[in-house]
């Protein structure tokens, strides 16, 4: 399958810190990667890498573009919507007005809201309501859908079931599934939750204290018991 | 595994406590070499030079003050102008009316800008940000406004025309240079008496509340406490810096005072390096000299060029003289001594 | 009362210009954290621009709009020249070259155009109202400036730039991620201080008189006004705008001669201030620890 996103010896620095050494990671065309990792490990600096958040050295291949050297609105303008860790919600503005600027460099705005209304009925709801008030399950799913007006080819989600109740991420990672099907965008997810996200994606490759340690399949990690027990914790 | 890596560890340790001796030594050096040749200086240099170098003297005293304020605790004042008028003002009534000689007004006029400095430390302590500035530029304008108003004390719009001191005849200098020696005398204490205060643990409250207030609090400091005592610290250098200039200059008007000298003291602040004590001198350099070049180069519009040499110091050094040279300095010399040890 | 009257809208056209540079230091502290305390001065300067362009002999309204053009492009430069490279420096820092622009602008304008008082002309004749109760030029600067506010707020709250302006102001780290080009919008935020600050100058100088040093008590009342309304409010800007104008008259008319007036109208505000220490809209940041 084509990757549509490869990064090769990745290294990350905050400073002079060099907190990422040298990573390779794939995500492949319509499927999803998930970065499994304890706390400090480096999954969020990976991502923040990809977009330019960070400085980074090696090769960030993504389609026919290299990410090394961009600013991160021009690698938001190729296509990577990347929903950061804490969601990054404008919580000024209001529901619509947040969608609306996750659609900022694409087009047809109204018709897409449209959409993200049917995923997302709840927002359709709470549409003219300052972001700021909105329950921590609610402001994951506007995040979220303020990225796919984005109309992207990879979506990047941190830690989306972040603080959230296991009802409510459930409920989340259904619709990130749907949508991937539906829309054929490709997905590359950080997550705490191992279990859960190991059971939605195709590849799964755990970080510790910026190396990978181990990668392949996620059936191949979830089913490995010395992984599970001594990485994964379950 | 772990016997070596103590090892290792004590090894690192003592390398770099003797490093951070050469430091010292290197800074000892620098101090007295610097104040060997302020002392000769005012033998080789004309009276009017004398005078300027006074000027820079009592700036960077006044800049001092700033720094512990803005610098070292993070709250900005807009208005440290009208505190060295308070100072100078005090120090001109005292010995225009009560016949105060001039040495004795420095106690007093430090004193009363450092009541002042609480007073107005304490409801600044509601303030922060731009509100602080406002509330301090308010103190800014408002001085030479006061001070006219009050002229049966304030001798108003003409001010007050003082005795310039006599030198005591034994040392055989003229007035200037006795006028020199004296404000370099009580810029060194200044310095060394910010230098006690700002490396102790008063100065360390400053910095902590400056940094993260809420984590200072958390950890028992009393920020009310040291931010009104930052305030009043800071005012008294000012002011003492105030007092000195009335001495020096013999005039007080209000004219003298104005919003400009506020922004001045900022602008030294920043340009010497804010939370340093080095940087003050650095400041008191920059306002006395660059307005005179600028005027020297432009004749049309001079200040057009201050602004320019302003704003080049702020891109090439953000972080102010001392602030960026520093650093780099020490780093430099760590470096130095741990590439010698590792010859050897 | 009738006095009072007259005192009070005479004060709201004063409060309508310090609205207006309230609205514009407003603008840019929103953006980039900074208080331009060059604002008053690059106002005075598209002043002058408009002067030399009326003396040339264009009609006033052609000289308005285009001092008003020439004053947005230069503001984005300067955003682009002389600001972006302290963006990541000490507040301090980016102040200070703040202070040094002022003094650019201000001995500039001294050297072009020197330090006598020029006349400015009014579009608006300066005759009485409703039994000399306001003046026709009152209503017209009101007027102008109740016309840029409402193009303002339609700008911000209906176009697709507004927005990407209003979000990268906010949280400009998500804007990025958005595709917004961060660094373009704050450049346009300058652009549409500087043109803001040319109205108020405008329509301030036929009151005060042209000379370089004209907007340097304008702009402390405008400092004033923004901290008052709040200084990351917009609608507090031109509130307090309003409240500082009609404040300096009512004091200076009833309470205390000119020289204390302005010593006065401070401490006023700062007491308010007391109360409201992040002024009458201003949110109180919130800080998590």
């Amino acid at each position: 399958m084509a990757a549509i996103l490869d990064l090769r010896m990745v290294k990350a620095f905050y400073g002079q810190s060099e907190v990422l050494h040298g990573i390779d990671l794939v995500v492949e065309e319509a499927g999803m990667t998930v970065l499994l990792g304890a706390n400090g490990a480096g999954k969020t600096t990976t991502l923040r890498a990809i977009c330019g958040m960070v400085r980074s050295e090696g090769e960030i291949l993504f389609g026919e573009h290299r990410l090394e050297r961009c600013t991160t609105e021009q690698i938001a303008g190729f296509g990577v919507a990347h929903v950061p860790e804490g969601r990054g919600t404008f919580i000024g503005l209001t529901v619509e007005e947040n969608l609306r600027i996750g659609g900022y460099t694409a087009g047809r705005p109204d018709e897409k809201m449209q959409l993200m209304y049917g995923y997302f009925p709840i927002l359709a709801q709470r549409r003219r309501q300052q972001a700021g008030a909105l329950s921590g399950g609610e402001q994951q799913m506007l995040a979220i859908a303020r990225a796919l007006m984005m109309s992207p080819r990879l979506l990047v989600l941190d830690e989306p079931s972040f603080g959230l109740a296991p009802r409510v991420v459930e409920a989340i990672f259904g619709i990130v599934e749907r949508i991937k099907r539906e829309q054929r965008v490709s997905v590359l997810l950080v997550e705490q939750n191992a279990s859960l996200a190991l059971e939605m994606a195709d590849r799964a490759y755990l970080l510790e204290t910026g190396y990978v340690v181990t990668s392949g399949s996620a059936k191949a990690l979830a089913d490995d018991p010395q992984i599970r027990r001594s990485y994964l914790g379950y | 595994m772990a016997a070596t890596l103590r090892a290792d560890a004590t090894a690192k340790l003592g390398m770099e406590t003797r490093s951070v001796t050469s430091v010292g030594v290197w800074r000892w050096l620098g101090s007295a070499v610097l104040i060997a040749v302020a002392i000769v200086l005012p033998f080789t240099l004309s009276k009017y030079h004398v005078f300027q170098l006074t000027q820079v003297m009592i700036y960077a005293i006044a800049v001092l003050g700033l720094n512990i304020l803005t610098g070292y605790n993070g709250q900005i004042s807009l208005g440290h102008g009208g505190f060295f008028a308070a100072g100078a003002y005090t120090a001109a009534i005292l010995m225009h009316r009560y016949g105060v000689p001039y040495w004795a007004t420095l106690v007093p006029a430090a004193l009363v800008c450092f009541v002042l400095g609480v007073l107005f430390g304490l409801p600044a302590l509601r303030f922060e940000g731009p509100y602080l500035a406002l509330v301090t530029l308010a103190m800014a304008v408002a001085m030479p406004q006061l001070l006219k108003y009050f002229d049966t004390w304030t001798g108003g719009q003409q001010g007050i025309t003082l005795v310039k001191p006599t030198p005591p005849p034994e040392l055989g200098l003229d007035r200037d240079r006795w006028l020199y020696f004296f404000v370099l005398v009580v810029l060194l204490v200044a310095m060394r008496l910010a230098a006690n205060l700002l490396n102790g643990r008063t100065g360390r409250a400053f910095v902590a509340i400056r940094d993260h207030p809420i984590a200072a609090a958390a950890m028992g400091i009393n920020t009310a406490r040291y931010k009104t005592l930052a305030f009043g610290t800071s005012t008294l250098f000012t002011g003492v810096a105030g007092a000195l200039a009335a001495i020096v200059i013999g005039f007080v008007a209000p004219e003298s005072f104005t919003l400009f000298l506020s922004l001045s003291f900022l602008i030294g602040s920043a340009v010497g390096g804010l939370a340093t004590i080095g940087g003050a001198i650095i400041g008191g350099f920059f306002i006395e000299f660059v307005p005179n070049f600028a005027n020297d180069i432009s004749d049309a519009a001079p200040w057009a060029i201050y602004g320019l040499t302003m704003l080049l110091f702020m891109y090439v050094m953000p972080r102010g003289v001392i602030g960026t040279i520093g650093p780099w300095l020490a780093h430099t010399m760590q470096r130095f001594g741990s590439a010698r040890r590792a010859a050897k | 009362m009738h006095q009072l009257l007259q005192q009070i809208f005479s004060g709201l056209a004063a409060g309508a210009v310090y609205a207006s540079l309230a609205l514009a230091l407003v603008m840019i502290y929103r953006a980039t954290d900074l208080v331009n305390f060059a604002q008053g001065d690059m106002a005075m300067f598209s002043t002058y621009i408009a002067w030399t362009l009326v003396n040339a002999g264009l009609p006033f309204w052609a000289a308005f709009v285009i001092t008003l053009a020439v004053s947005f492009v230069g503001g984005m430069l300067i955003e682009r020249i002389v600001i972006r490279p302290v963006e990541n420096a000490p507040i301090l820092t980016a102040v200070v070259v703040t202070i040094g622009l002022l003094l650019i602008f201000n001995a500039t304008a001294g050297w072009i155009y020197s330090y006598t008082l020029q006349e400015f002309p009014s579009p608006f004749p300066d005759r009485p109202l409703f039994g000399a109760l306001m003046t026709t030029r009152d209503v017209g600067v009101i007027a102008v400036t109740l016309v840029m506010l409402v193009a303002l707020f339609c700008f911000f709250r209906f176009t697709a730039t507004g927005l990407a302006m209003r979000a990268a102001a906010q949280n400009p780290e998500s804007a990025r991620l958005c595709g917004v080009r961060v660094g373009r919008m704050l450049a346009l935020g300058w652009g549409f201080a500087a043109a803001i600050g040319a109205v108020a100058g405008i329509m301030v100088a036929p009151v005060l008189f042209l000379d370089p040093n004209m907007m340097a008590g304008v702009l402390l009342y405008a400092f004033t006004a923004a901290l008052l309304g709040g200084i990351t409010s917009p609608v507090g800007a031109v509130v307090g705008g309003l409240i500082v104008g009609v404040t300096e008259n009512l004091v200076g008319t009833y309470l205390i001669a000119s020289q204390l007036k302005l010593t006065v109208a401070l401490i006023l505000i700062i007491l308010v201030l007391v109360l409201k220490p992040n002024g009458l809209f201003g949110t109180a940041v919130v800080r998590r620890v």
